[in-house]
């Protein structure tokens, strides 16, 4: 999954000049505006359509269960998700206790579930924080700056950007003889993950920039780094948030494919590591479908909220979706 | 255009460098010592393990053996691995594989993508619109693993519809797995159509087009469609390098002996000199796509004119 | 036969599946169902993989190339299925005592191009392998000879072992560094083959289109897809092949093998086709064609002999309480669906003399959690565990379920914490023990090269192997068990030696420097179209034995 692509309509790094979109606002809609009321700023009136949004409210809910899940596994389930004993292992659901069965080393599949939501959540959070911030800073830079240093920074960008996300973790995976822990997967993924942010960022600010009221701070004498901060940022975060909500996702399902693969946090209960062992037992795998459908069941509606999440976010930020 | 082709060509380059230099050190810096791996259980004796280290240039410094990589590089040759094989044969064989399960992909994406995209862009806020995108979403948030594991153990193991693996290489193997590697860049094409589709059906130009009493087919097929193809195409471009990336993915899935397990099973093996060579020609291949990309803007779309 | 001690690390390893698809084989674009270019109709189509190294005997050191250079060459020496040493090429091979050996040949030999094997055939292709710029992987297996020293250096002093001399045509001499009664059982190994002129003439073009003198001469070999042997006219040995030829499918993943098993698309497969998500249902799918036998593996795990925990006495009864924790039977049946053996002793049970269940103090290899329980409280009595028990093992081989599966025994059991440490690659895992810096417990396990009691316990344990001159990675010390293994070596015959053996495998179970897991049996099944399919005692099948109907 690419978070790049996730927004047909953000700016492009290339688009020369911008064609308004048709369906203008009707007249009678203008009318109506009560021109006594006080005026909303763009993020509380993104609040109050988000909130009107079922999508919204929905995956808001989703998430913050999610979270709960996260922060307080014990309150679901109260076996150890690490307790493993052999005879017990491929019973059946409901067997010894077990609400969906044992996998092969004997683990209970429910608390295996429950407890894997910390990983990919943690790893999400973290990822998503640095790579935005990594990236946010860059393209800000670039965007502001302009002239060689934008050059350079795009070119930069290029270079990671030309890597794929889960492909340049695997090569740096090795890196780590040791096995990875929950800062060097972060710390990796966010090296690959920077990038789309850092082009979002960039074209926002850039077309932030050129705008008045920029152009009568730098008259009022205002300095660069104050105008960068106080008035071109604030105004350009908007994209941003909504790919950094979207990348969310996108981490997480690195993080469940690194560990898939093998390469992902030493030891840790996570879905993608549970997948991994779930693909030996294939062949058998009727005797209890659950060693394979609770860790996707899991990590789909974990990615699936956070996708929705960011899709309503960018509805609500971006007015030409809002009318139509 | 030509000048803009140059500049475009210019930038490549800097790029391509830097890129291949990052993984240089990435797969030189890689924490498996690659003579050990030859060497199993048993240890060589340091004296095999110098004159090896000699053989793949293993004693000189990172930007020296990265030079001479280059050098080889230019000249054609693309090394040998460590197993003593020229990188170029193992290529041979896997690149044709992992391009058909692309190729399969590709069709998927964009013609199943677009079908659905026009037709949910056009009968906007239906119930064939709102399935449409559920399923979109539903195909983004899963992980391709999750996709390809699913599809593998229903259709494969429990229907005996497809093989459960792929390893033949032929078209007929590689469906099940070039529609997973496709199905996620499917749902994202959807999208854009639609985007674009309801975005363009109100436009000025189709309007009229409709009131000069135009059918319906030709204004979906000269107007609607040629204008709302741009940020597919585009996104199509840039998917080229994610499906080889996401190839390492569902070539292990389904056995499918491509690129991407031949770069798996060079990572593993610490084989610098094969990850560099893989990942590079996949960076090469991404650049490409993303300029024939922007050249074809220019024939999509006739207000596009490209400055010197 | 050829199967090393990389092999066994990486690949036959549980059954052989995701380490040989992912890691140790070759790529390619075919699984292979498409007929053999030049094999006969009654040609045996057996799975292989790519060899990782040109086909020069003494550069194979892993499965793909070794079954393929076994089929084509005879060494002076060869084993039958039961893992007996009978001569093939060598008339005989005597010695007054044990250190200067006397070879002759059978007269009249010949390699499949019609140049004769001599004498000479034999030394050159040994110097050739021992000489340190040839690179050769298989160099360690003349370090017994004479002269070693100087051709092996990193600047060799000589171009040749002093210790081999031509005497005619016929005879050969070999001086060792010193008496090792079963030096003529390792002379069936791939690196001992001889090699005709051609090849020392040019290697690098040998090594793709090599010449031997065994059962089976070479035809061509697709890259990633086929290796083609016909049959060799001019060999007239004990191994004659009883079909016309073989033909090596190269496999990438065991699935397609065992689904081209299903379908008689192959004859023969061994455990290198036999994936992990089969081990359940393979013997029910072939009937009385699955082969699950004793085999030829041994799997355990090394503690190092530094190891603060694990020093001492109190490391000494440590060691034993984790060998009582562990479940064996229930891993083997859980996790491998009984395609492993509990281990008895530290020996593979396809070796003669080997799976002994008699050792002294072999008690200790059995699941027993309060006796587990007690020891280990004695040893907290006398010098508390501190820190974590860790297992390490190369996560890109199949090893992580039983490492997991083993960690979690030791945890329930002991009430401590153990936790499985991969590494992503081999690569890693091994410089890691080879430099020592290894922590903790590390998965080991031994294949043998040849068929000897012997190999299994000098190369793991002997004092001479250890601080890195051999595999004795945990560097156990013990004079005692040297004595042993060196009255056993000049034994005069192989009962005498055996049971020198026997007691020097009740010290290692008193000191456990590894603690035996299981042994891997032989795994693979035939198609419905061959029959006298026999498995060595290496696990490798017998190719030349079996006959196809056409």
């Amino acid at each position: 999954m690419r978070s790049d692509v996730m927004n047909p309509d953000a700016p492009r790094a290339d688009q020369g000049h911008y064609v308004a979109p048709l369906g203008e606002t009707p007249l009678q809609e203008v009318d109506s505006v009560d021109p006594n009321a006080t005026p909303r700023s763009l993020w509380g009136e993104a609040m109050h359509t988000l909130l009107r949004n079922p999508v919204f409210v929905v995956s808001t809910l989703l998430i913050l269960f999610v979270l709960f899940v996260a922060a307080f596994p014990g309150v679901f389930t109260k076996v150890d998700p690490t307790y493993g004993v052999i005879s017990d292992s491929n019973l059946a659901p409901g067997e010894g206790g077990h609400v969906l069965g044992t996998s092969r080393q004997g683990y209970d599949i429910w608390a295996r579930t429950v407890h894997g939501a910390r990983i990919s959540v943690l790893v999400g959070f973290f990822t998503m924080l640095l790579s935005t911030l990594i990236g946010g800073t860059l393209g800000a830079i670039a965007g502001y700056v302009g002239g060689w240093l934008d050059e350079v920074l795009s070119r930069i960008n290029d270079i990671f950007f030309a890597i794929p996300l889960v492909l340049g973790a695997i090569v740096f995976a090795n890196r780590f003889p040791n096995g990875m822990n929950l800062w060097t997967v972060s710390l990796v993924l966010s090296i690959f993950g920077w990038t789309s942010i850092a082009r979002i960022m960039r074209g926002s600010v850039i077309s932030v920039k050129n705008q008045d009221f920029v152009m009568a701070s730098t008259a009022l004498g205002a300095s660069k780094t104050k105008i960068l901060l106080r008035h071109v940022i604030p105004n350009a975060i908007a994209p941003v948030i909504v790919t950094a909500t979207v990348n969310l996702g996108v981490f997480i399902v690195a993080e469940a494919t690194l560990s898939f693969l093998g390469v992902g946090i030493t030891n840790a209960v996570s879905w993608g590591a549970d997948l991994s062992s779930a693909k030996d037992s294939m062949r058998t795998l009727e005797n209890n479908p659950w060693v394979l459908f609770a860790p996707s069941i899991a990590l789909a509606l974990t990615v699936l909220s956070f996708i929705m999440m960011g899709d309503a976010v960018r509805d609500a930020l971006d007015p030409k979706a809002r009318k139509r | 255009m030509i000048w803009y082709i140059a500049r475009r060509v210019l930038q490549m380059i800097p790029v391509f460098l830097g890129a291949t230099l990052l993984v240089y050190a990435m797969a030189f810096y890689a924490g498996g010592d690659p003579i050990a791996a030859i060497a199993g259980d048993k240890p060589l004796s340091p004296a095999v393990v110098a004159q090896l280290r000699e053989q793949y240039n293993l004693d000189k410094p990172l930007i020296v053996q990265w030079l001479i990589y280059l050098g080889n590089l230019v000249r054609g040759d693309l090394g040998i691995s460590l197993q003593g094989r020229p990188i170029a044969d193992s290529l041979q064989s896997a690149f044709p594989v992992t391009f058909r399960m692309a190729l399969i992909a590709i069709v998927v994406e964009t013609v199943l993508g677009v079908a659905a995209g026009v037709i949910s862009g056009l009968k906007k806020g239906t119930i064939i619109d709102t399935a449409f995108l559920m399923v979109s979403l539903l195909v983004i948030a899963v992980p391709t693993f999750v996709i390809g594991f699913v599809a593998q153990f229903l259709l494969g193991v429990k229907l005996e519809l497809v093989p459960v693996n792929a390893s033949g290489g032929g078209f007929g193997d590689l469906i099940l797995p070039g529609c997973v590697l496709g199905v996620v860049s499917f749902a994202y094409v959807l999208r854009l159509t639609r985007t674009s589709v309801a975005e363009v059906a109100t436009a000025d130009h189709v309007r009229t087009a409709t009131a000069k009493g135009l059918s319906r087919g030709g204004v979906v097929t000269k107007h609607i469609l040629r204008n709302s193809l741009i940020p597919v195409v585009t996104f199509i471009g840039a998917d080229l390098g994610a499906l080889m990336g996401g190839a390492i993915v569902t070539e292990r899935i389904f056995n499918v002996h491509g690129i991407g397990s031949e770069l798996w099973k060079a990572i593993t093996k610490s084989d610098s000199p094969k990850i560099v060579t893989i990942v590079t020609l996949l960076v090469v291949i991404f650049l490409i796509a993303n300029l024939i990309v922007d050249l074809l803007y220019a024939v999509l779309d006739p207000r596009i004119r490209y400055a010197k | 036969m050829a199967i090393s001690r990389r092999s066994m690390i990486l690949g036959t390893a549980a059954a052989g599946t995701s380490a040989v698809a992912l890691a140790a084989c070759g790529g390619g674009s075919d699984g292979g169902s498409d007929g053999g270019s030049g094999a006969a109709a009654d040609a045996i189509r057996t799975n292989g993989s790519e060899p990782e190294n040109p086909l020069v005997p003494t550069n194979t050191n892993e499965t793909g190339g070794g079954k393929v250079i076994q089929s084509m060459f005879s060494g002076l020496v060869y084993y039958t299925a039961k893992g007996e040493v009978e001569n093939e090429v060598a008339e005989s091979i005597d010695s007054e005592d044990k250190q200067t050996w006397t070879i002759k040949i059978k007269s009249g030999q010949k390699f499949s191009d019609g140049s004769a094997v001599t004498a000479k055939s034999f030394v050159d292709a040994w110097n050739y392998g021992a000489l340190t710029t040839n690179a050769q992987k298989a160099q360690s297996f003349f370090e017994p000879i004479e002269g070693f020293e100087d051709v092996a250096a990193e600047t060799p002093t000589a171009e040749t072992l002093s210790g081999l001399a031509v005497v005619d045509d016929t005879t050969f001499t070999v001086k060792l560094v010193s008496p090792q009664s079963d030096f003529p059982k390792r002379l069936g190994y791939s690196a001992y083959m001889p090699l005709p002129e051609s090849a020392l003439a040019d290697m690098k073009a040998f090594g793709e289109k090599p010449v031997g003198n065994g059962p089976y001469k070479f035809e061509t070999w697709t890259h990633d897809q086929e290796i083609v042997l016909t049959v060799n006219e001019n060999y007239d040995g004990p191994r004659k092949a009883k079909n016309s030829g073989v033909t090596f499918v190269i496999y990438s993943d065991p699935e397609t093998a065992y689904n081209d098993l299903q379908t008689d698309t192959v004859d023969i497969v061994d455990s290198q086709s036999m994936p992990t998500s089969v081990l359940s249902t393979f013997e029910e799918d072939l009937g009385d064609r699955a082969v699950n036998a004793p085999g030829a593996v041994f799997q355990s795990f090394t503690i190092a002999q530094n190891d603060p925990n694990f020093s001492g006495e109190a490391g000494k009864l440590r060691r034993q309480a984790i060998s009582y924790a562990i479940d064996r039977k229930q891993i083997c049946d859980s996790l491998f669906n009984g395609t492993r053996t509990p281990a008895t002793d530290f020996v593979a049970p396809t070796i003669p003399g080997g799976g002994a269940k008699d050792i002294p103090g072999a008690e200790v290899l059995t699941f027993d959690a309060a006796k587990a329980k007690e020891l280990w409280q004695q040893a907290e009595g006398m010098q508390p565990f501190s820190g974590e028990f860790t297992l390490s093992y190369n996560a890109d081989g199949p090893h992580k379920d039983w490492v997991e599966a083993v960690c979690n025994s030791i945890k329930n059991n002991l009430g401590i914490t153990a936790t499985p440490q991969p590494f992503p690659a081999f690569g890693e895992f091994r410089k890691q023990i080879t430099d020592r810096q290894m922590k903790g417990a590390f998965r080991s396990g031994w294949q043998a090269d040849y068929p000897s009691v012997f190999n299994f316990l000098g190369p793991l344990y002997s004092t001479a192997a250890a601080d890195g001159k051999g595999s004795n990675d945990g560097d156990y010390k013990n004079p005692e068990f040297d004595g042993l293994l060196a009255e056993g070596l000049s034994a005069a015959d192989d009962a005498a030696a055996l049971e020198k053996y026997k007691a020097a495998q009740a010290i290692l179970m008193q000191d456990l420097p590894a603690i035996p897991l299981w042994y891997q049996n032989t795994l693979g099944g035939y198609s419905n179209n061959v029959s006298d399919v026999e498995f060595g005692w290496d696990t490798v099948p017998l190719c030349y034995e079996a006959t196809k109907e056409a």
